[in-house]
């Protein structure tokens, strides 16, 4: 075991930050066109797309230089390395795995310099949990598929210009996960119609999204057909280390810790309350665990171990933790607690309050708890399946 | 020993829970959502004609004499469909002065409450997270015959509906509550997250209230209206928490996935189960709180800080849970199991949160 790096990450370390140093004002300092120059630089940096291999326009860095990457640039609060999320997350890999050449010269370009937005057209009305019995409906006609059908809670898709969308093409199968299609859709194809849906926090970050007689070339395709389940899965299990993630909880614990510093309970100071400190010392202990769970499982893909399940350990961590600090900082403030922006006596401008009202987009939005429950007990433990 | 509802009562949830279906079904709940005062004079006046306005006023100042425990049957109906009417409030506003009130402030004001034609509301507390008598910081001087007052009062539930505000304020060390028209104060919505139950924030501007409007309050006072508080909110939180869990439990039966009803599932069915139990627990404290209200006040402190310290953590549990349940769907603005949730996180810090209220258990059990 060795928790030191070597001197070359060291140096990587130091690179980062002297990177962030000069191109990282602070908020006050930034002018309208930051973001784009930001973008701009860590490009050239070659830092979008860190792992993905250089002939794609990557930067074929290694893991662990990319979670160095990613600790500091969430240490320094940095806007993200790229404006396409999903396209960085799941599409982009998935393209480079299973795309033919055309399609990685088409999309890859687009994603790295944050040119195009795409948006995951995966769950139904009937089908969130149990996605693979989608029903939206793929009709091969010559060069290209018929669409029809419906998905919803596809996030972004409001301002998204391509979707990644699962369509079933065959529905005579004995296994569900059979018959499934993937195909690249642009979202301004005729016959495709995006209806926003506001959440409970008055955001419209989701949408339904209809297809009606929708025509996909066959070249759009991504993987065979039948194949789209093995595609988009493991695409997703491209999701690599959460070690950026666990630095992002940490800074909000921080904050938190702010808040209790400033903060009083029944008239004598909260940092003094033994239930308080208990709390702030159990939410530590979450993420510290999943930090140290997480460069377990990254030392095991570098030593090219196959993960099984076990990033659904950090992921219930991360869905509780999203759940319980928001809530904390609100019970804490009492009434000036649950005020919203526009009160005079909301706590950090309301700031807790919002988003105690946006945990289902992490609780929810990435396969519930009780999926990640039966993932541990079924695949890990060797239970019985329901 | 009957620890249940008499017909009369059952009779009485009859009526409310068909008031609620047929005249503030969850359509005219979201438009009065909308409004800044969340008040339908309309509505108010069926209360009233109907008697929960008077309920526990005594009939001698026009009202039917009943006790908390017959109020609590109203509140658990109305807080089931999330009923924006301030019908807690008036209540509260009564206990406040029936408790504190000369006999010619109850003579000129309780049969007006009683009728429906004034809307009282009162504020207590200053800070958003503090029982006691220090955390009234609203201050009254005395002048000519009376006080004068200036300062904010930065929740007070239903002001921007209410004809009358009686509002805690500290005078050297007494304390007392002040009464005061609407159009003597200024009012600012205070945005929070449960528009079913809109607060204002009310600023006093070099306020003169004359003697007769100053209801002196004293520490014991102010311990008993915030427990009758807690009744109110524990009420509606009873009936809140039952609609959500039934609502979620209800989804189950009915959302398949995997072939199957999800409540199938024990990680579904069990976690309902528990929230039953849960449900279950605080109604039955609550129940026993507001009969120790009308019957054995003693037991009143014990007795509502076991109901409140138990519903506030349970009910925001379950506003959580309702929504996790869900799914996505329950995460939608359109969808009405959120709005339990924001109820739930209203409700925990009125009157007390759970650690004030457990603490107070504790000491009170002579630890
Ligand atoms: C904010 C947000 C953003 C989203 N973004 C996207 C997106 O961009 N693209 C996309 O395709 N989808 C997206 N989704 C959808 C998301 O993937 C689904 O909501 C999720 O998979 C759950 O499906 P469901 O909502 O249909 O709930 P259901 O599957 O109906 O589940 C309801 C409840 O039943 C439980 N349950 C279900 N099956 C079982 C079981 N076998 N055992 C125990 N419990 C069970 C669940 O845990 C849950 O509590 C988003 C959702 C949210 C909330």
């Amino acid at each position: 075991m060795d928790f030191d790096y070597t001197p070359e990450e060291q140096a990587f370390r130091e690179e980062v930050r002297t990177f962030l140093k000069d191109n990282l004002p602070p908020k006050e300092a930034r002018d309208p066109g930051f973001l784009k120059t930001w973008l701009e630089r860590v490009r050239e940096k070659g830092w979008v797309g860190f792992s993905w291999p250089k002939e794609f326009g990557g930067g074929s860095g290694g893991l662990i230089e990319q979670a160095i990457l990613r600790e500091e640039m969430a240490l320094a609060k940095a806007p993200p390395l790229g404006t396409s999320f999903m396209g960085l997350a799941w599409v982009g890999p998935g393209i480079m795995q299973y795309g033919t050449q055309e399609q990685k010269q088409r999309f890859i370009p687009d994603i790295l310099d944050s040119k195009v937005t795409w948006c995951t057209g995966y769950s139904e009305p009937n089908h969130g949990s149990d996605l693979a019995a989608i029903q939206c409906k793929a009709v091969r006609d010559g060069d290209h598929y018929v669409v029809n059908g419906q998905k919803i809670w596809t996030t972004g898709a409001p301002f998204s210009q391509w979707i990644i969308l699962l369509v079933r093409t065959d529905f005579d199968v004995e296994v569900k996960h059979q018959g499934i299609t993937c195909l690249l859709v642009p979202m301004d194809a005729p016959g495709l119609e995006v209806r926003p849906i506001e959440n409970m926090a008055g955001d419209r970050h989701f949408a339904e999204v209809f297809f009606t007689d929708v025509k996909v070339p066959v070249e759009n395709r991504l993987g065979d057909e039948g194949d789209g389940w093995k595609v988009t899965v493991s695409a997703l299990a491209n999701e690599r280390s959460s070690i950026g993630e666990v630095t992002q909880m940490f800074a909000k614990l921080d904050t938190l810790k702010g808040l209790v510093r400033n903060s009083k309970k029944q008239g004598r100071p909260a940092s003094e309350d033994p239930k308080v400190r208990r709390q702030i010392a159990q939410f530590e202990a979450k993420i510290a665990a999943m930090k140290y769970n997480g460069l377990r499982y990254l030392t095991k893909q570098i030593k090219g171990e196959p993960l099984s399940s076990e990033t659904s350990v950090n992921k219930l961590h991360r869905a509780s933790l999203e759940i319980e600090m928001d809530d904390f900082a609100v019970e804490l403030g009492g009434t000036a607690g649950v005020a919203l922006a526009g009160s005079e006596e909301a706590v950090d401008e309301g700031s807790w309050a919002k988003s105690s009202l946006s945990w289902p987009n992490v609780v929810i939005g990435g396969g519930t708890p009780n999926i990640q429950r039966n993932i541990i007990a079924e695949r890990i433990l060797g239970q019985p399946k329901d | 020993m009957n620890f249940g509802f008499t017909e009369e009562q059952e009779l009485l949830r009859d009526q409310v829970s068909r008031f609620m279906t047929e005249q503030c079904p969850m359509a005219k709940v979201r438009e009065l959502m909308a409004t800044d005062n969340g008040f339908d004079q309309g509505l108010w006046q069926q209360a009233a004609d109907l008697g929960w306005l008077g309920l526990t006023v005594p009939e001698a100042y026009g009202g039917l004499g009943l006790g908390w425990i017959d109020l609590t049957v109203v509140l658990e109906e109305t807080a089931r469909g999330l009923c924006p009417l301030p019908i807690a409030s008036q209540a509260h506003s009564v206990a406040a002065i029936l408790r504190c009130g000369s006999e010619v402030q109850k003579s000129n004001w309780l049969p007006t409450m009683a009728s429906g034609e004034a809307v009282f509301t009162i504020g207590l507390y200053d800070e958003p997270n503090w029982i006691d008598p220090q955390a009234i910081t609203l201050e009254a001087t005395p002048s000519d015959g009376g006080y004068t007052v200036s300062g904010t009062k930065p929740f007070v539930p239903h002001a921007q509906a209410a004809d009358y505000l009686l509002l805690a304020a500290r005078c050297a060390d007494k304390l007392g509550l002040v009464a005061l028209e609407r159009g003597q104060v200024t009012i600012s919505n205070q945005p929070q997250m449960d528009r079913t139950k809109p607060m204002g924030r009310v600023t006093l501007d070099n306020l003169t209230v004359a003697e007769e409007n100053f209801l002196p309050m004293s520490e014991e006072d102010l311990s008993y209206l915030t427990d009758i508080g807690a009744v109110l909110v524990t009420a509606e939180m009873v009936g809140a928490a039952e609609a959500a869990l039934y609502m979620t439990s209800d989804y189950a039966k009915e959302r398949i996935q995997f072939g199957k009803p999800i409540g199938q599932y024990q990680g579904v069915k069990h976690r309902l189960a528990d929230l039953y139990v849960d449900v279950e627990s605080f109604k039955s404290l609550l129940y026993y709180a507001a009969w120790a209200a009308d019957e054995a006040p003693d037991e009143l402190p014990r007795a509502i800080s076991l109901a409140k310290g138990y519903a506030s953590d349970a009910f925001a549990e379950l506003g959580i849970d309702g929504i996790g349940l869900h799914g996505a769907i329950g995460f939608t603005a359109e969808y009405d199991v959120q709005l339990y949730l924001k109820r739930s996180k209203w409700a925990r810090p009125i009157f007390g949160d759970s650690d004030y209220h457990l603490e107070r258990v504790a000491t009170l059990g002579g630890l």
